[in-house]
């Protein structure tokens, strides 16, 4: 792991490292990923893998209209609202 | 006046027996309960919001029903603690962490319905390692909980703040969530029960979501049958979480009362004999020995991919919450902190909400899900996740449940491991594989180190036989624990409760 490495991955995790996180960060995740190198030692040919340890029910609900919460309520805890609507950053550059 | 460490609530079933016999009002526990955590909660800081309007609010409505002659909930009356990762509507919602600062959810979680159902009196949130990912603690960002056996010891997370509390006799019983462990292995350190029930048990409706495949909500209890008593009410299936088993509930209190005569009982000879600690052995041969004398029999059993937990744990619960907690962007909820363009406004802001932990956890899940990687680590792992069910299954067909120490050590020292988060997530190597596997697992004391120290151990169970764990467990608890002794934990340390605030904010 190396530290243009982790600095690509924060990048990914919308993450923005300093340069001692990014320091700190190579030296943990690489020990981590060190010792998970001990899975290499596993045969695994033809296993499938487990995304579910428990096979699910998943039971199928009738196609109804139920009350969900109201827009004061959901926007309650919002940093800002303008005409209640979640207001955010612009996505859109006016150029593009 | 309450002293720390002054029994002044009881146990669930005490509490809920002599509130639906009229020998307790709902109100004067409700009121002795906050008068405890007043008086002990400095030395602990286990809780980090507490109700106290709310609590005496649902008391009083459990007084006046019972005097309007209604029929009481099982819980009627019993003060309970909630990990503060489960939203309760209305009341703060923080998972200890910077970004959720303040958050007061909209809604109960589906676990908060049940306990409000059976008459619980909520009573607060408890502090936990920061969005779940720790074992020890110290990876709230509103401070850590100290063990109230020994206040310089973690009291092992990340359920760390709903042990300390019921271990401090603050609450009858608490709410935890377990994802790797994080009911058990803060169960074991100090001297409570605990138990992370099937995964699918019990729904994780209001649950913030750390690894989705993992997280399961799990009582925290004096008793084995106070434990039982809870997860029933917990229980059950609910259309809200999509992974919610639709499977009837078991009687869990009954199977307190059952004996384990002819139980098979099995243990990994080769797991056990690795264990360095003198303490944990000693305890885990006790229980043994327990059991084999309550009429069980003892097998041997093996589970050769359970060596690999860790590694499988931690590439495939930090790769659910680089996608779980994506979710935390500013935008709806919580933590904002502006930057020149909508990237750098995510950036900034998930910078300054998340703790080390949280952000090591997210690169670690980002890594192993990125491409290129995705084959080598995560789907890796996934696959001998199937070669570790497998092993279960074998061991399952020769006994009915599985034996292991709940933890390697007992309680270590705050500050002992939290600069080397490899050796922190060694804390858990005994809890990871039934959370891998989807099973459910129990942790019971079985006595004290020589240090005085509490010691726990685990029993597995295949999926959904919860019944046999409490069954077990009752025998290790009879024979090892039956006075259910309680630590005495000296006085405050200073103001850093959330009790000592007159808002009930977090303590910074």
């Amino acid at each position: 792991m190396t530290a243009d490495e982790v600095r690509k991955v924060a990048r990914l995790a919308r993450l923005d490292l300093g340069p001692d996180e990014v320091e700190r960060m190579t030296a943990d995740l690489g020990a981590i990923l060190a010792h998970m190198a001990e899975l290499d030692a596993v045969d695994v040919a033809g296993v499938e893998p487990t995304f579910h340890a428990v096979p699910l029910d998943a039971p199928l609900r009738e196609d109804r209209v139920a009350p969900s919460l109201d827009r004061e309520r959901a926007l309650a805890a919002a940093p800002r609202v303008e005409a209640g609507a979640f207001a955010v950053p612009k996505v859109l550059e006016a150029d593009s | 006046m309450t002293r720390p460490g002054e029994d002044a609530v009881g146990g669930v079933i005490d509490v809920a027996e002599a509130v639906r016999g009229g020998a307790r009002s709902a109100l004067e526990v409700a009121e002795a309960c906050i008068a405890g955590i007043r008086a002990g909660d400095p030395a602990l800081h286990s809780f980090l919001y507490v109700d106290e309007e709310g609590a005496l609010a649902a008391a009083a409505a459990v007084d006046a029903a019972r005097a309007a002659g209604e029929a009481l909930g099982p819980l009627a009356g019993v003060p309970i603690g909630v990990k503060d990762n489960l939203c309760t509507a209305g009341v703060p919602t923080t998972c200890a962490s910077k970004i959720l600062e303040g958050y007061r959810p909209p809604y109960d979680a589906h676990v908060i319905e049940r306990l409000r159902d059976a008459g619980a009196v909520i009573v607060g949130k408890t502090n936990l390692d920061e969005f779940a990912m720790g074992s020890s603690n110290e990876n709230s960002a509103f401070g850590p909980v100290h063990n109230p056996w020994a206040l310089d010891r973690a009291p092992g997370g990340s359920s760390g703040g709903s042990a300390a509390a019921v271990a401090g006799r603050l609450v009858s019983a608490a709410l935890g969530s377990d994802t790797g462990g994080s009911v058990r292995q803060p169960g074991a350190f100090c001297g409570v029960t605990a138990i992370k029930p099937t995964y699918g048990r019990v729904s994780r409706y209001g649950l913030i979501a750390f690894a989705s495949s993992l997280d399961q909500v799990g009582p925290l209890a004096r008793s084995v049958r106070d434990c039982a008593r809870l997860l029933e009410v917990l229980s059950g299936y609910d259309p809200r979480d999509a992974t919610s088993a639709v499977r009837p509930v078991g009687q869990y209190e009954r199977a307190c009362e059952r004996d384990v005569r002819k139980l098979r009982v099995g243990v990994v000879r080769d797991e056990l004999e690795q264990v360095q600690d003198p303490d944990v052995r000693a305890r885990v041969d006790d229980a043994i020995a327990a059991l084999e004398s309550a009429g069980a029999d003892v097998v041997e059993v093996t589970l050769p991919t359970a060596r690999y937990g860790l590694s499988m744990y931690y590439l495939i619960a930090p790769a659910e919450a680089s996608s779980n907690l994506a979710r935390f962007d500013g935008m709806r909820y919580g933590l904002r902190v502006a930057g020149a363009d909508l990237t750098a406004t995510y950036e900034r802001t998930r910078a300054a909400g998340f703790g080390p932990e949280v952000k090591r956890r997210i690169m670690l899940g980002t890594y192993a899900l990125s491409a290129g990687y995705y084959d080598a680590f995560y789907l890796k792992a996934q696959k001998v996740r199937t070669l570790l069910r497998r092993d279960f299954a074998a061991a399952f067909a020769r006994c009915d449940v599985v034996l292991s120490p709940t933890t390697p050590t007992p309680a270590f020292k705050l500050g002992d491991k939290s600069g080397d988060p490899l050796q922190m997530y060694l804390a858990d190597i005994f809890t990871l594989p039934a959370a891998l596997a989807g099973l459910p697992a129990i942790s019971t004391p079985a006595g004290l180190s020589a240090a005085g120290l509490p010691v726990g151990v685990q029993l597995t169970a295949p999926a959904f036989e919860e019944e046999r764990l409490f069954t077990a467990s009752r025998a290790v608890e009879d024979a090892l624990w039956r006075d259910a002794p309680a630590p005495a934990f000296a006085a405050p340390r200073g103001d850093r409760s959330a009790v000592s605030s007159a808002a009930g904010a977090p303590s910074r």
